[in-house]
Parts: structure tokens; sequence; C-alpha cells
């Protein structure tokens, strides 16, 4: 743990990665004791109002403004990136695990596992996913739940397509024939010997995934098949907010901001895992 | 070369292959066309004794390498047998082959792809002791693999370390310890110098010479470096084209060799030595012209030497 | 002779986040019109690196030329702009490399590969280039080269697909060929053929050739001055003859000493340089070889040795070395008698 901080401290971009993730994880974990006004009290006499910094720690106060509603926008982007994140997160990681175990499978094992997986994925890839995730949801109705497994569903089949040619090079290196040279199981093989060496490409699409997912959960949301009303998320307060752009700019903005720093921030630390899993730029450093 | 002649005495060879083949396409693709067979391995015929090396010469395509593995199963023979002390374990599941793995092992060429770049050398040399539940326990096992890494001339305190802070030869050094970790009968080292630094292969050639005199270590020994198969094999086997065309004791195949390929072969090593190499002349042998038919067999032409005629 | 090319004090880096890798440290020797120079040495000896630099052939960055002059005919080719040696390479100085899989192009005809510097180079038209395309495939010893010309690399086995390689890198009548590791990635019996081939087109053409390798068998049938290169340095060169048979650096003698020869009856051990390849981001002090060097002396650890002429041996015979191999033999022979 130590090595890991200290390791942190000699990236910038990392580092910058690292607090601005921080921050957002702590935000959404502390909502309740930030002193915010309720992200769904709305003041319809206070509908659309521009930023201010005056009187910033008075209780009426709106920094970022408020919508058409008159709701507070920071306080509904940061109980929003509840939503966000956890809905976000769960979908990388539950679409990045099965999409990675799945790739091991069908590239270890070839022949006809490899076939089926791979036409799934390409029939898959053939239907628009927006269609795919309004049956999905359409059929298992909208919940927070339901919202995770479609965005996962959209996810998996690039993690498993690429691992899965990773794979097909990685079983033919030496290491691998030597690994069943000393009569190693079929899952210490996979484990041990091909999970960690493809990793690094599963890193690289799990932080690009995150902010394709972001963005996914903005349309569905828009399409009112995500989070529900009057609950915030941002991909809704994007979607909502789009109309008034010319009149309010802040209601976009902001949580598109906040998407942005996202994405950037989870890139840049992305990167920096990346390297520092990899045993070879390690000891360089 | 006293070593030869206790290997003739004792009768039983530790690992024997009769009539190995290995076929490579022919399978129907999905749009029906057939790909072209293959023949990698031919007809493959050879026994290894207890504490003797073999060396299996040939050139890239000849079906060497494939040889090694498909002797260790690494990929399933077409047709053929492949004997350890006498059992046939041909075909045998990964199951009811493990035990058999303790008793052969293999080293292969590249030093750079045959370790795993996310694992330590210490546990990469400890794997085979795990799989195959020697020392279970941890602090014991540990000592066995610092014994492993002095064996090959390893420091210890490099255990947990990667791969790639090592050289070339000390990546070789930790796949022999690997090789050795259960205590094997018999080695497959497929081509395990060639990638080398000269100035490194003598001494992983000299390690492999030490192994073998105190653990009796056999070895199948793949090269195609002719001047190191003769320092250090017992006998020779000279492959063409997926067939074994001369086979013999060491000194008869490079002193008498019968074949015209061995004998082009043999002409074609460089010497080191300006005023030997200005007088040597290579005899040029076409191989496609000069294949051997599949009715060829090996025939005897001296103690031990064979030699394919049809 | 006149040189053809003289090599100054060259020395080459490679900087990398995280290290200085010091490839070529302080190289200089000369080539005389019409010789063939070995140079031989393992990975990291610098031996490909400093070829490739003189010709403005290593990515820079990473690389970076730091110090030195490379004279060809005169012109100092370090100074020469990327546009002036995109003409010299290829017809002035012919290359080949060590993989013939690599270094032809899969979707062009042999034709359009080995024409495409004639016709740059020397401004040949389109039937003049195909005439002598011919010619030259005849030359490397393709049979039925009118036809051969038509196709492209794949239906080349290896020996024939380095053969091309060889007539694209003699195509212009080159001064200087460089042939880097040309035969290592071929079987013996081809690489036998082409060795052949390449002594028979000296005989032929002339040309002055660098032929660099790791196998001290290829140099010694092959080249007349030999130069041993370990550590980004020059240990020995001398004609060679005099470096095979009466070796005066240590490297030089255990690398001839470490390789099998003949049957060796009863020898159970190769003789063995100790020690590993030297970490090359490590700032070059003293010998590079001295840490592996059974009779370094301490001066050996803090002083670089420089090239001189090595005593009582035929001209051009020089070595860097502060201890004297001659007498250390002596002594060790005199040991074993005792």
């Amino acid at each position: 743990m130590k090595s890991f901080f200290s390791a942190l401290l000699q990236s910038r971009a990392g580092l910058f990665g690292f607090v601005l993730v921080t921050v957002f994880v702590l935000a959404a974990i502390l909502a309740p004791f930030l002193g915010l006004p309720s992200p769904t009290r709305s003041d319809l006499l206070a509908r659309m109002a521009p930023p201010t910094w005056t009187g910033l720690f008075s209780p009426g106060a709106h920094p970022l403004g408020t919508d058409e509603l008159g709701r507070d926008i920071l306080s509904r982007i940061v109980y929003g990136s509840r939503v966000t994140l956890i809905v976000a997160c769960s979908a990388v990681v539950l679409g990045g695990v099965v999409g990675v175990l799945l790739g091991i499978i069908a590239g270890y094992y070839r022949g006809i596992v490899d076939r089926v997986l791979m036409r799934i994925v390409d029939i898959q890839l053939a239907l628009p996913l927006m269609l795919l995730a309004l049956l999905v949801v359409a059929a298992l109705g909208p919940s927070t739940r339901n919202l995770i497994i479609v965005l996962a569903l959209t996810s998996w089949l690039r993690y498993a397509r690429i691992i899965r040619g990773q794979v097909l090079a990685l079983r033919e290196r030496e290491f691998i024939l030597s690994a069943h040279a000393i009569g190693a199981g079929t899952w210490r093989i996979m484990l041990r010997h091909l999970l960690p060496n493809v990793l690094t490409p599963a890193l690289v699409i799990a932080t690009l995934e995150l902010a394709r997912i972001i963005i996914m959960d903005a349309a569905l949301s828009f399409l009112g098949l995500g989070i529900q009303p009057p609950n915030p998320s941002w991909g809704r307060m994007l979607s909502d907010g789009r109309v008034y752009i010319s009149t309010a700019w802040w209601i976009v903005t902001f949580p598109g901001i906040a998407i942005l720093l996202t994405v950037l921030s989870v890139n840049l630390l992305g990167d920096w895992l990346r390297d520092y899993f990899d045993p070879k730029l390690r000891t360089s450093r | 070369m006293t070593e030869m002649v206790t290997a003739q005495e004792s009768p039983a060879p530790l690992v024997q292959v009769e009539r190995l083949c290995k076929t490579y396409g022919g399978e129907r693709s999905l749009l029906g066309a057939a790909k072209p067979q293959l023949r990698a391995v031919n007809d493959v015929s050879f026994a290894v004794m207890p504490g003797e090396t073999l060396g299996l010469v040939g050139e890239s395509g000849s079906g060497k390498s494939t040889t090694g593995r498909v002797l260790l199963q690494l990929e399933a023979p077409t047709s053929g047998d492949i004997l350890f002390k006498g059992s046939n374990i041909t075909g045998l599941s990964k199951h009811l082959l493990r035990p058999y793995r303790r008793d052969m092992q293999i080293i292969f060429q590249d030093p750079y792809a045959s370790l795993n770049p996310r694992m330590t050398v210490g546990d990469f040399v400890s794997e085979p002791l795990i799989v195959h539940g020697v020392c279970p326990n941890r602090s014991e096992r540990q000592d066995k693999v610092a014994a492993l890494f002095r064996k090959v001339g390893l420091d210890p305190a490099f255990m947990k370390r990667y791969p790639h802070e090592f050289s070339g030869g000390q990546r070789q050094r930790v796949n022999i310890a690997r090789a050795i970790a259960l205590n094997p009968a018999f080695i497959v080292a497929d081509e395990p110098i060639t990638a080398l630094d000269v100035s490194i292969q003598a001494q992983i050639v000299n390690l492999f010479q030490d192994l073998q005199d105190e653990l009796g270590l056999a070895y199948l020994f793949i090269a195609h470096d002719l001047s190191m198969i003769r320092f250090l094999c017992h006998r020779v086997a000279v492959m063409l084209r997926g067939r074994i065309v001369e086979i013999g004791p060491c000194e008869a195949i490079f002193e008498n060799p019968q074949h015209a390929y061995t004998r082009a072969l043999l002409s074609a090593i460089p010497i080191p030595d300006p005023d030997l190499e200005s007088k040597r002349h290579p005899i040029a042998f076409d191989v496609n012209a000069n294949l051997p038919p599949q009715s060829a067999v090996l025939e005897p032409v001296g103690d031990g030497h064979f030699v394919l005629r049809g | 002779m006149k040189p053809l090319l003289e090599v100054r004090n060259l020395t080459v880096e490679f900087n990398t986040a995280s290290a200085t890798v010091h490839a070529v440290n302080d190289v200089s020797y000369t080539l005389a019109e019409g010789e063939t120079l070995g140079i031989v040495g393992e990975s990291g000896s610098g031996k490909s690196v400093h070829a490739l630099s003189m010709v403005g052939l290593i990515a820079m960055p990473p690389g970076r030329v730091v110090r030195g002059e490379v004279l060809f005919n005169g012109r100092n080719l370090l100074a020469l702009s990327q546009r002036e040696l995109f003409d010299l390479r290829g017809k002035e100085i012919g290359f080949i490399f060590q993989d013939p899989m690599t270094s032809l192009n899969p979707v062009l005809t042999i034709e359009r590969q080995i024409a495409e510097p004639l016709r740059r180079h020397l401004g040949l038209s389109a039937s003049q280039a195909r005439k002598r395309v011919v010619e030259l495939l005849e030359l490397v010893g393709i049979p039925d080269a009118e036809r051969r010309a038509g196709q492209y690399p794949h239906e080349f086995s290896g020996g024939m697909r380095q053969r091309v390689m060889i007539a694209i890198g003699v195509s212009c009548n080159p001064k200087l060929l460089i042939a880097d590791e040309a035969t290592t990635a071929l079987d013996v019996t081809v690489q036998a053929q082409i060795l052949e081939l390449v002594r028979d087109l000296k005989k032929k053409i002339g040309t002055t050739v660098i032929w660099i390798t790791h196998d001290m068998g290829v140099v010694a049938g092959l080249a007349d001055t030999v130069q041993v290169m370990y550590g980004g340095r020059i240990m020995e060169r001398g004609p060679v003859r005099a470096v095979f048979n009466d070796p005066r650096s240590a490297y030089t003698w255990g690398l001839l000493k470490s390789l099998p020869h003949g049957s060796q009856r009863g020898v159970k051990r190769l003789y063995q340089i100790p020690g590993n390849p030297p970490d090359m981001t490590r700032e070059p002090v003293g010998d590079p070889f001295a840490p592996r060097n059974r009779f370094a002396t301490e001066r050996c650890f803090r002083e670089t040795p420089p090239l001189v002429d090595a005593a009582d041996s035929v001209s051009g015979h020089k070595v860097a070395a502060w201890y004297d191999l001659r007498q250390e033999l002596a002594k060790l022979e005199a040991a074993s008698h005792d």
C-alpha cells in the first residue's frame, strides 16, 4: 500500500485522476451530510435561476443555478453521481468480468465453444444496441438493477472479442505449453497464466466502456427507460436540460462537465493503473 | 564415452516412440475446401536410454520440434505410440497423464516467451511443486525453490523478481530450475541455447552436463547447431522433412555419415578457424529432388547406426 | 589502398524515460576499398547499432549520435540531410538485413522491388530496369530469372528471398555493402550457399563489405579483417588469421575457446566465460569485459584501454587491453604443468 501511494505521487496524471475519482466517490457517499438542499425539492419561484456566487453559504443559495422546476443543480449532480456511479461502475464490472471470462474460455478452448460464443457476439453486434436495450427494459421493467443488466449486456462483447484474440496469441506462447507440460489444470492455466496477461487490455477497455456507459445511461434515461424521475441522474439531467440550452445554459452544462471530469479522471487513473500493474514498468519507477 | 557403453548394457529404454506421426491440415473448413495435409512428423521411431543424451538435428521444417512436443503430448499424435519405462502413455487423459508429467519435462528455445511475464520467477519455479502437491508447506516450498535456484546457478535473492529483469541466460536457468523441480528422469530440450549469446551458450551447456551427472537425467536435445550436438550427445538422429534419415552413435554420424543429407549438413557448418574454413567445401543437397519415398526403411550400416534407404 | 570509410570516435546513445543506453562508445576504424570487414559481437555489443547509425537508420529520438564523424569517400555522413542520406542509401551503400521475410513487401512482385532503387537512383527506364532485374537475379543464382521476376515473395523459399535481398543490395553497384546478420535466420545448408554466393560476388564486382554477425565461423571464412566488439567498444581487430590464431583480447580468446570443436573425446565441460552480458545502461567506465575477465587487472576497472597495435604481431592487429594476454596464458600454462 505504501508503495502504491509513493508510486502514485510520481505520476502527475495518475495523481490527478486518483484525487478526482476520490472526490467524486466521497461526495457520492457523503451527499446527505454536505448540507445541500434536497435534489427533488422544487422551488417554482426560483425556476431557472442562474448560477450565483454571492451568499454562497446562505441556505437558499444555488451556486450552480436551478433547473426548469427550480431544483438545485449542484445537489442534483451530487445525488445524481450516486446513481450514475453505482449504475456505471456496476455495469462496467459486471460486463467486464463476464466478458473477460468468456473471452478467455473462447480463446482457450477454441473449437465449438469459441464458434458459438463468437456467433452470439456477431448476432448481438448486428442488432442496434438501443433496440436491444429497449427490448430488455420493456420485458423486465425499468429499475436500477435492470438498467445495470442492460448496460452490462451491451458491454461484455467488447471485452470478449478483444480478450479472445489476446488469448489465442497467448496460448501458443511457450509458458502456456510449459504449464501443460507440468500437468497444470485448466483453471490454473486460465487464472494464473492467461488472466494476469490480459488484465492490461481489459483495463483499457474498461476505462473506455465507463465513458460509453455513462453516455448510454443518459440516452436510456432520455427515452424514459433509465432512472425514473424525480430521482436525479446525470444522463437524465442532460436530456431534460437540453431544450433550455439557449435560455438557461447551466442546466446542461454542469452535468456535462461532471460527466467529462468523471470520464477524464477515470481514464487517467486507468492509464496509470495499467502501468502500475505492468511489472516491466514498475521496477523502472 | 563411458556413459554410452553403460546405456547400451542396460536394455530397458526410458522413453520410446514407435512409428510416431503428426499430420496437420486435411480437415475440411466451414466452406468445404480441405486444407492441404502436411506430415510434420512421419513414421518416426527411436528410444532414449536412462542417462543418455539423444541429439535430434534438422533444419527448419524438419519436424524436430514437433517431435519433441508430440512426445510429451503437448500436441496429440496422429498415430503411433509413446512409451515411458515400457508403459504406453499415448492418448491418456490429462488426469491419467499427470503422474508421468513429473518424469518428463521440456525446456524451450525462446527464453523470453517461455516465462510468464506477470509471474515472479520464484512463483514460476514453485508452480510444478504446487500442481503436484509436493511440499504443501509454504516455507518448505520456499526452501526447495531456493535450493533449485542455487543448483542452476542463480541467487535465491532473485526469487521475487519478474522475468524482464533477467538476461537471456538467466531466464534459461529459471526454465531449467522449473524443469528439474519434480526430479524428472527425462527432459526434452528444444533448442535451449539457440537464442542465447555465444558467450552464454557454454555456461548453459555445462549446466546441462552437470545436471545429467548429478541427477542421471536423459535428454532429447533438439538443435540445428551440429558442433554443439557433437559435444553434448551420445547418439544423434538426423531429421529431414518429418523423417529420420540417419540415426546412430555420435562418432559414427560425424566420422562416417552415410546419408547424403547428413553429409551435406556436416559440410555446411562454418568452422571458426580461417585455415580450415578456406579449405571447406560445402556439399549441395537438393531436398525437393531427394525426398525419401514413403516406402523407405532404416537399414543397419553399423553398430547401432541406421540409415534411411529405399 | 585508400580508405573508403573512416569512422572516428562514434558514440551513440538511446535515451529512454528510465535510462540511457550507451550503445556505441567511441568506436574508430578505417575500411579500405575492396576490403571485407567481419564485425563479431553478441547482443548489446553495438555491432549493428553503430553501422545503422552511420547512415541514419536508427530512430532519432530515442537514438542520438553523441559524438563522432563517419567519412565515406571523404564526406561526413553524420552531417548529411535526410534527403541526402535517402539518395545515398541503396545507391552508394547497399544493405542486407537479417530477416528476408519482413524485409520484402509481400504485395509487390520481386521485379518491382528490385527495380525501385534502379529507377530511383539510376534513372533507368522501365524496360532497362526490367533487363537489369533479370541480370541481377541471374547474378545471385536464381534459376529461371525471367519468370521468377514476376512472382511474389511468398513464392520464394527463405534462401531464395535472401538472394533477392542481396540482389537489391548490390543492384546499384554500391561501393559499400553492409550485411547485418544476413544468414542468421537461414538453415546451415542455405547459409553455406549464401556465403558461397557472397564470396563469388566479391570476385565478380569487388564490392567493399561489412559483414555483421555473432558467428565466429562465418567470419573465419569470409572476412579479410575481423573486428570483435563488446559493450559498445572494439576489443580487438586485425587480419583474420592473426585474430583467430593469436588473439590478444581475453574476450576473443574466451569466445574461441568456449566453442566446441572437433570430437573433444573425453572432455566433459566446455570452457565458459563467467557472468552475464554487460548492463548497457551503466555509464561506461573501464574495460567493459573486465567483470567477466579472469585476467583483469585493477586498472581494467578504472580506465578504458585504448585500441593500440598488438605487440609482436602483424600490422593492423590492434587490441584494447591493459593486461598482456600472452603473458597471462603462459602463466596459466605453467601453472597447469605444476
